[in-house]
């Protein structure tokens, strides 16, 4: 019992993080139809970035903010540079050329960075409270639970209470239209890759700690899980990324306390199997989900 | 519903099929005469390096027929890969010393290991397109390392396997070089693959395929079972990987899972999209490129004066950001990307 309730709590803050960099990829779904397979590459390397500034400054909080700032900035460069270019005639073209920032990226990590395992220290000690003798959560779980908390609160002001949220969601929903209405379209778009890629690196800064370390590929696994959080939530749905990323996290979780870690990424392709077959639109779908 | 009446397949400048199935038999032929006289010239190394091309052509020629004229993308053909070369490993140690033959048992059973694995992933993939795709075969590329870890005492972890392989027949001389032998074989594989491929796309076969790939609601409805098609396809594909696979662990004389990390799938991607998708020309262009680019970094590196450190980094990744530059820049600039084919196709 003391383990399973372990396990939830730990979960719950995996979870969370998969929320974050799920939502990050409904974000940029909905705006362009476009899976960004580069978001786990691109999250690394604004942490690598961030965790030099750190170790230059001495100051933790200092790279964690310039870690999200440069997330904006390599979201909006990403959008402006590359996939304003690509040409959405056929939707493998994004994916393909996403595939190739993920090589990009990684190859000039490697070559600045190398190919070891570098530490990334978490801002709070990692030693869970216990309340009678059961392990419930860590500061860090809990500075977790409240950065993406606000995250998630921001985003939902921003969309629903904010003028430049309105023309984000018009110019997902009828770019033309909203063209002819003067709204930027274009700038609008980038503004959503920017924000997406911030909240990708701020997960990326959240869960490195918590794994085994900074590596070129270190959000390879989390992008996956992230993904099938995403799946499961349905990619067209906020709402769905949120629950999807807590249900991904308290399954990881589960299974890798009571199966082993190991099993814990085909726990995650399964997971994303049954519900691409069974219910492709994600759990939460409403209307009838365009053809998958 | 717009639809156009026909499934548009080139169908127009088609040759009776018997002269050009004699035609591939001819290239075949000529091209492994070709190999056999490039291995006497070729220095061992060089020769090893041949192998490794005609392994990967196997790979990149069944994954242009899934991707390039089928418009499914997989991003898990590392992990077919891995199949068919740990298949091998494990039917070579149980026959290993009793011949030559065991080889060739050990090749077979790795194809068939992976196509059973590819048709698994195939019946997924039908009812899936695009990210959805790209994400699914994405996550079985992920857990290769994973399933090794999990069942440590079949598959021996991040170690991996080493793969019992017979020295060269005595037939051929006693002192006959092993990386000829090498190449002999991983070309014998490639070739039978891109004859039996080429052949198989210009028949009835190959225009489902395409149907299919430019548009499913008119292939239905001229007749095609998209699924089945799809999922054959698929099948197809994931065979020629595990031929791959299976070569590359008799290369390599080992299988762990840090041969086939995700970037070896995405490299495979970009080989055949680079090389031209959905020409099998271009998979032999994409399966040279994968060898000949980090190869020619290497020789880089080893021109500038750098520390050692330095120089290993340079190798290991220098590679990664210029195929990925590559990728980039062929799919936003050059004509021939996935769509532009298609699109050519609908305006014609």
């Amino acid at each position: 019992m003391d383990r399973f309730v372990f396990l939830t709590f730990d979960g719950l803050s995996r979870g969370a993080v998969y929320a974050a960099f799920a939502l990050a990829l409904v974000l940029i779904w909905r705006a362009t139809r476009i899976v960004n397979f580069a978001q786990g590459a691109m999250a690394v390397a604004t942490a690598y970035v961030g965790y030099s500034v750190s170790a230059a400054t001495g100051s933790y909080w200092l790279g964690f903010a310039v870690a999200v700032l440069g997330g904006l900035l390599l979201g909006a460069v990403t959008e402006r540079v590359v996939m304003r270019l690509v040409d959405h005639s056929s939707h493998l073209n994004g994916v393909v050329v996403a595939l190739g920032l993920v090589l990009v990226i990684q190859g000039v990590l490697g070559m600045i960075y190398g190919n070891e395992f570098r530490p990334a220290e978490a801002p709070f000690s990692r030693e869970a409270f216990t309340v009678g003798g059961i392990a419930l959560l860590s500061r860090f779980d809990l500075f977790v639970f409240g950065a993406v908390f606000l995250v998630v609160a921001l985003l939902v002001v921003l969309f629903t209470r904010t003028s430049v949220g309105l023309r984000m969601r018009a110019s997902a929903f009828a770019p033309d239209v909203s063209r002819l209405l003067g709204v930027n379209v274009g700038g609008m778009l980038t503004l959503g890759w920017a924000l997406a890629a911030a909240v990708g690196s701020l997960a990326g800064m959240l869960v490195l700690p918590t794994e085994l370390g900074l590596h070129p590929n270190a959000m390879d696994i989390v992008f996956v899980s992230s993904f099938t959080a995403a799946v499961v939530g349905g990619l067209d749905s906020a709402v769905g990324a949120v629950a999807g990323g807590l249900i991904v996290g308290l399954l990881l979780s589960y299974v890798s306390g009571y199966l082993g870690a190991t099993v814990a990424p085909i726990a995650v392709l399964l997971l994303l199997v049954v519900v691409l077959l069974g219910r492709p639109g994600g759990l939460f779908s409403r209307s009838a989900a365009r053809a998958v | 519903m717009s639809v156009t009446l026909a499934p548009k397949v080139d169908a127009g400048t088609r040759v009776p099929a018997a002269p050009r199935k004699h035609r591939y038999l001819v290239w075949a032929v000529v091209a492994a005469v070709l190999i056999v006289a490039l291995t006497y010239a070729l220095p061992p190394f060089r020769n090893y390096q041949l192998a490794t091309v005609g392994a990967y052509l196997c790979v990149t020629a069944g994954l242009t027929v899934l991707t390039g004229l089928n418009g499914q993308l997989s991003l898990g053909h590392g992990a077919l890969m891995a199949t068919g070369a740990y298949t091998v490993a494990m039917v070579q140690e149980k026959l290993a010393g009793r011949g030559q033959w065991t080889l060739l048992v050990a090749v077979l059973a790795g194809i068939a290991v992976a196509t059973v694995a590819g048709g698994i992933v195939g019946l997924a993939a039908a009812r899936l397109r695009g990210p959805y795709l790209a994400g699914l075969t994405l996550a079985v590329a992920v857990v290769v390392p994973a399933i090794a870890s999990t069942f440590d005492k079949t598959f021996n972890s991040d170690q991996g396997l080493s793969v019992y392989v017979d020295p060269p027949p005595l037939a051929l001389g006693a002192t006959f070089p092993y990386e000829r032998w090498q190449a002999w074989l991983a070309w014998a594989g490639a070739l039978l693959t891109v004859f039996l491929l080429a052949t198989l796309v210009r028949g009835r076969f190959g225009r489902a395929l395409r149907a299919v790939r430019d548009d499913e609601a008119a292939a239905r409805i001229a007749g095609v079972n998209v699924a089945r098609t799809q999922v054959l396809a698929f099948v197809v594909s994931a065979a020629c990987a595990g031929l791959g696979g299976a070569l590359f662990a008799v290369l390599a004389q080992s299988v762990s899972p840090g041969a086939f990390p995700i970037s070896l799938s995405l490299f495979l991607v970009m080989a055949i999209v680079i090389g031209g998708l959905g020409s099998l020309a271009g998979a032999v262009w994409g399966a040279v490129l994968l060898v000949a680019l980090p190869a020619l970094t290497h020789s880089l590196t080893e021109l500038i004066d750098v520390s050692p450190a330095v120089a290993q980094r340079l190798e290991g990744n220098l590679p990664l950001a210029l195929f990925g530059i590559t990728l980039i820049v062929v799919m936003l600039a050059a004509p021939g990307g996935i769509a532009s084919l298609r699109l050519r196709r609908r305006k014609a």
